[in-house]
């Protein structure tokens, strides 16, 4: 088995926590990534890792707990979004360009400070690709207290998220308080993503809450069988990821890993445009030709 | 210090223009995501040593190809999306192979407009150059196809077309802003101001003039007190701009307000 796992996979404690966080953060991100893409709001659940990165390099300044900032800010960034945008989509994609533009804005200046104090040395780095092999394991009950709290927003507002993402006329119609949904799933976005920036990095947090989404939402068009499929796929790419980038280190004489990061988002692309093949797309279809040949 | 003026001059003036498109066509997602995927070509160009700029527009040249084609099929904020995580974690990998690490990473992201050289000048005011005569070719075409997109398709104005050659302009305007004013703020430039103009005012003449003054104001203001405080010009230009929106916000809002009370005083 050596080809495949190199020395030391399994006795590795940082990998352990990677698989660990990864597989949660994972969890959470494709159940609610499911309903951003639904709702067409990959940009709004982008721009809050963006803010929550704010969050977090306020926090590394500060000293205050980086939980506390990632989903502090992600949470008054969500409610900033939503309550200048409005219910179309090109207002509500202006209104998280500027929440998105302010946040970078001050990002840019605390993570100035935390690159000019020497005592937090790799911070630009650690918060905005991410260490996933650096995880202080202590932080594991937080993270999976925060997907179940993503996870349990979603699955109280279900049905009447399902209705309104789809057809929010039609919603509004049935006397569905959408405004007060899009906000509740507002939060449930900026938990999800405050965690997984927190976790994985802002890079990851996109790409696991929109590409095994995305893909599943191709793959299946009944939502049940989506949540599940989008959840597997981000557990799925998250672990080869994690292993590719443990044996990337033994790879060529260089002795530097290649990052986490890369190895996920290239595992999520291929997967999103394997679901767009015809050969895929048809599998149904196809099995039930050939028993009528 | 006379470079860092004219720089954010020219880059002022094309956020002004590009950016009120970017604003009318809900486009703010593809313009995070270029800057973004050329931060990647950057970092690369880097790595083998080659010219940044070639990097700059090849990658972001690529990422709009790609949203242009892969949005026409699925659905197109997945589509950015997922070109912007491309871009970035490639831009993770190349930063990790070379050996300046974390300052190099802050400078592309966040720019260094203060340290901008006269070589560096002329590249940069040829690009801008190309990408405002790029406008004003497409202007027509491309209003038609941002305001009333059916109208245009019956008159023969393809959608996908204008989409491909909008996000090609925005490339181009991307790869030369990003190595002066950073990958993450070139955005706020081309979202904050053209906003407030939209707020301002609605015709089209008066909006577009009128978002390269604010942008200018923003980015001389910010330069100024940057100098001045020392904090980086970024924070400046992304609080200035949204700062710049809401009091556009706050201008529409009363126009209304003082419509109806006009209004009420007639009834």
């Amino acid at each position: 088995m050596h080809w495949l796992f190199e020395p030391g996979f399994f006795s590795s404690q940082p990998v352990h926590t990677a698989f660990v966080i990864g597989t949660v953060a994972a969890i959470a991100s494709g159940v609610v990534g499911v309903f951003t893409v639904l709702r067409g709001q990959s940009f709004a659940g982008h721009a809050l890792t963006d803010v929550s990165t704010a969050g977090g390099s306020a926090s590394f300044l500060l000293g205050i707990s980086p939980l506390l900032g990632f989903v502090g800010f992600g949470l008054v960034g969500a409610g900033t979004i939503d309550a200048i945008g409005t219910q179309r989509v090109k207002g509500r994609d202006l209104a998280t360009g500027i929440v998105l533009g302010a946040a970078t804005g001050v990002a840019a200046l605390l993570l100035y400070y935390d690159t000019i104090d020497s005592a937090t040395t790799g911070a630009t780095q650690t918060i905005l690709f991410g260490s996933i092999f650096e995880i202080d394991p202590s932080t594991i009950p937080i993270v999976i207290a925060f997907c179940v709290i993503a996870i349990g927003i979603i699955a109280f507002l279900y049905r009447p998220l399902l209705l309104a993402s789809t057809s929010n006329e039609l919603a509004a119609a049935r006397g569905i308080p959408v405004r007060l949904i899009s906000l509740g799933f507002m939060a449930a976005l900026a938990v999800a993503v405050g965690l997984s920036s927190l976790a994985i990095g802002a890079i990851l947090s996109t790409t696991l809450l929109i590409g095994p989404a995305a893909t599943a939402l191709r793959l299946t068009n009944r939502t049940g069988l989506a949540l599940i499929t989008a959840a597997a796929i981000g557990v799925l790419v998250t672990w080869l990821g994690v292993l590719l980038a443990y044996d990337s280190y033994y790879w060529g004489s260089s002795q530097i890993a290649y990052p986490v990061s890369f190895f996920i988002v290239i595992l999520t692309i291929l997967a999103y445009l394997a679901s767009g093949l015809p050969v895929l797309r048809n599998l149904t279809t196809r099995r039930e030709q050939r028993r009528v040949l | 210090m006379t470079n860092a003026w004219i720089a954010a001059t020219i880059i002022a003036v094309i956020a002004g223009v590009v950016g009120f498109f970017v604003v009318l066509r809900g486009s703010a997602f593809p313009a995070h995501a270029l800057p973004n995927s050329a931060f990647a070509g950057a970092a690369g160009a880097n790595l083998l040593g080659i010219n940044a700029l070639i990097g700059l527009a090849a990658f972001a040249g690529a990422a709009a190809v790609s949203i242009a084609t892969l949005g026409r099929r699925g659905r197109h904020d997945v589509a950015t999306a997922l070109a912007l995580v491309l871009g970035l974690a490639l831009g993770a990998l190349f930063v990790s192979r070379s050996q300046e690490y974390e300052n190099q990473l802050y400078s592309l992201l966040f720019g260094e407009v203060l340290g901008v050289s006269t070589t560096e000048l002329l590249p940069v005011a040829l690009l801008a150059l190309a990408s405002i005569a790029a406008i004003m070719f497409l202007f027509r075409p491309l209003l038609y196809s941002t305001v009333i997109p059916d109208i245009a398709e019956a008159r023969g104005v393809s959608s996908h077309r204008i989409e491909l050659a909008f996000l090609l302009v925005l490339a181009a305007a991307t790869a030369l802003t990003v190595p002066v004013v950073g990958a993450l703020l070139i955005f706020s430039l081309m979202i904050g101001p053209p906003a407030a103009a939209r707020s301002f005012t609605s015709r089209v003449a008066l909006a577009i003039p009128l978002s390269v003054i604010i942008a200018l104001i923003t980015v001389w203001a910010a330069i100024a007190i940057s100098y001045q405080t020392n904090w980086p010009i970024g924070f400046f230009v992304g609080t200035i701009s949204a700062l710049a929106y809401a009091l556009g916000r706050g201008w529409a809002a009363w126009r209304v307000w003082d419509d109806r009370r006009a209004a009420s005083f007639k009834g």
